[in-house]
């Protein structure tokens, strides 16, 4: 969920929004933030499966870190999805395991 | 591979690094400031409550106003700013690897200030490992930066001070918070900030923790994932051993659970400089010996902030300054007397941000820690002796 | 469950009576005055420096917990916003013959309409009687922060320190 009003940080204003792809479904983001963050407004919180149990995980940390976030980005896995932009048209893959 | 030189070397742009950089810069070093983030400040754009201290601390100041004064400064002061940029390794000579745009350089400083901050802390519980299950200051970062809500009803581990702000500004954002709770039979943060989300409606379990979280089917898109995120908390009382109480659990309903269960320093670039390094808990975890001007076991190596031991935004500022003065004395851009001077005004304003009930643990760490040094500078005074 | 603001997160009745920030019955039966719920030893002094009229006292050891002085309290609220911890309201039980006014600080959306009904809440978050908004207040200088004042039964008056925007009033 987005927020668009805030008591404090004001009114969320002007955004310039990318479409991106988590496996086939398009999810709006906006210009420029983590594809982390796209994926959490659009309700999306299963980042990558973990490599023993494969059990599904979202992130934790949110500044690059912990690497609980990384999934396959365009193709590359290990991406740190709390710390890579958004581009138009990229394209984000669920991450089973290690890579 | 590229060489890149500077005198003073500052890594990290949070607080303390910004601090360290300007000070150093205005006393007239060249300056070279590196974070690895696409931003400068650190975590300091996340504070969004107003900070405590004195004025000379900016109390009364919100956490992300003091950020902008500070980067405002910084580039006045003509510091060279090399964002998105790695400091990958450093050896005991100081000399450092650095990714500047994917491209591979050798970073040589005489002086280098590492101020790199510290990382959050997991506790382990049935499923824990649930998409849902985030650190508290990963919520900060979602909010305030991101603006996004990381959930709509949350659980709060941990009622330190960041467990209580966060759990207030998870509140600001438009999120429900069901409960904190805290597994030590008192809250541990400033009971000013318990008392605003209590105010708020936001019940606080001391003597409690966190037993389970179920995972639901949410979350998980229409990409297969399967299984999503955490529904429901069950949160246990404890006796006095620490133990659970059998037949005291209950059920909260919650997506998120957020940990703020302590954050450890990032001190791994300084022990790859060979740095000594002490064990004190309430640091954190083990931490860099330094002496009074920040200075490591490592001659020209400074650190500040929260990889020296984790404390405050204030302390980290104050720390970082004291960094940048010495580091400039030591390069005969400040005089003796005109640094002790700096140096006294600074060590006053960072011992007032560690009196009174709050500050006693972390003043008497901060002691260990210099003892540590002076016992470790004292015996290499000896073997030199001999 | 022992009571004590590190044990609920709400200041004992016994913790608000030490309170050296908390004006005195006779003080606060004159008229506006600041009420300052502060009772741990904090590195915090920012209400002291901007007290203009001086009625608040911690000193050179910025630990110690802010001292009011009633006689030089005027009411006028500057405290209130820029307090850290929120723990600043001014006081009012002169305001009508029936009715107190209470000022405290809040930083949630939606804000309250002036003249609108809102639930009085107390240090609990729990529901204490209706109040009526006076004043809504959000100036440069309060960073952020609102101050919102309403009018509450006196009986009331130590017992409401904020408020909950009712549904009927969110628009």
């Amino acid at each position: 969920m987005r927020i668009l009003r805030h008591p404090i940080l004001g009114e969320l204003t002007g955004l310039k929004t990318v479409t991106i792809y988590y496996g086939d479904q398009p999810i709006s983001a906006v210009e420029g933030e983590p594809i982390a963050a796209a994926l959490l407004n659009a309700g999306i919180r299963v980042f990558r499966k973990t490599a023993k149990r494969h059990e599904p995980r979202g992130i934790f940390c949110a500044i690059g870190r912990c690497t609980d976030c990384m999934m396959i980005v365009d193709g590359v896995p290990n991406t740190r999805t709390c710390v890579t932009s958004v581009r138009d048209g990229m394209r984000v893959r669920l991450q089973d395991g290690r890579q | 591979m590229r060489n890149v030189a500077a005198e003073v070397a500052v890594i990290g742009a949070g607080p303390a690094g910004l601090c360290a950089a300007y000070q150093a810069r205005s006393a007239g070093a060249d300056v070279l400031l590196i974070d690895e983030n696409k931003l400068p400040g650190g975590q300091l754009f996340k504070q969004i409550h107003k900070f405590f201290g004195s004025g000379e601390h900016q109390a009364g100041v919100r956490g992300f106003d003091i950020a902008k004064a500070l980067l405002t400064r910084v580039a006045e002061s003509g510091v060279r700013v090399k964002l998105d940029s790695l400091v990958y390794g450093i050896q005991p000579d100081k000399s450092m690897g650095l990714l500047d745009a994917e491209e591979n350089c050798l970073l040589r400083a005489e002086k280098v200030v590492i101020a790199a901050g510290a990382k959050e802390n997991y506790t382990p519980f049935a499923g824990s490992t649930l998409p849902g299950v985030i650190g508290a200051g990963a919520a900060q970062t979602m909010i305030h930066i991101n603006r996004v809500l990381p959930g709509k009803r949350v659980v709060m581990v941990g009622a330190g001070n960041v467990g209580l702000i966060v759990s207030y500004q998870l509140l600001q954002a438009g999120a429900e918070v069901a409960a904190v709770v805290e597994a030590a039979p008192r809250i541990g943060g400033y009971g000013v900030h318990a008392a605003k989300i209590r105010r708020a409606g936001v019940p606080i379990y001391v003597g409690h923790t966190i037993s389970r979280a179920y995972g639901g089917t949410d979350g998980g898109g229409d990409c297969g994932a399967g299984a999503g995120g955490v529904e429901h908390v069950e949160i246990v009382r404890l006796d006095e051993n620490w133990r659970p109480v059998a037949g005291s659990e209950f059920t909260l309903d919650a997506d998120t659970v957020c940990l703020a269960v302590g954050l450890s320093p990032m001190t791994e670039l300084i022990w790859m400089a060979g740095c000594r390094f002490e064990y004190i808990p309430a640091f954190g975890g083990h931490v860099p010996l330094h002496d009074h001007n920040m200075e490591t076991t490592v001659g020209g190596l400074y650190v500040a902030g929260d990889v020296t031991g984790v404390e405050e935004a204030s302390t980290a500022m104050e720390e970082g300054g004291l960094a940048g003065v010495a580091a400039a004395e030591a390069l005969g851009y400040l005089s003796a007397s005109a640094a002790a001077r700096k140096k006294a005004e600074i060590a006053a304003r960072l011992n007032s941000l560690r009196e009174g009930p709050f500050g006693d643990a972390r003043r008497a760490a901060k002691e260990k820690q210099l003892a540590a040094m002076a016992r470790f500078c004292s015996c290499e005074a000896e073997r030199g002796a001999v | 469950m022992p009571e004590g603001l590190v044990y609920t997160g709400i200041p004992s009745a016994a913790e608000l009576a030490a309170c050296p920030g908390i004006p005195s019955r006779e003080r606060t039966a004159k008229g506006r005055v600041a009420v300052i719920e502060c009772v741990q030893e904090i590195p915090c002094n920012p209400c002291e420096r901007v007290c203009k009229r001086g009625a608040i006292k911690i000193g050179e050891r910025i630990t110690e917990l802010p001292r009011l002085d009633g006689g030089l309290c005027t009411g006028c609220g500057v405290c209130v916003a820029l307090c850290p911890g929120l723990a600043i309201t001014v006081v009012d039980k002169t305001y009508s013959a029936t009715e107190a006014s209470i000022d405290f600080p809040y930083e949630f959306l939606p804000l309250p309409q002036k003249g609108g009904l809102v639930e009085a809440c107390g240090r609990a978050g729990e529901r204490v009687c209706t109040g009526r908004v006076l004043a809504v207040k959000k100036t440069a200088a309060y960073a952020g922060t609102a101050v919102v004042s309403i009018a509450v039964p006196v009986e009331f008056a130590d017992d409401v320190r904020t408020m909950r925007v009712l549904r009927a009033t969110e628009k």
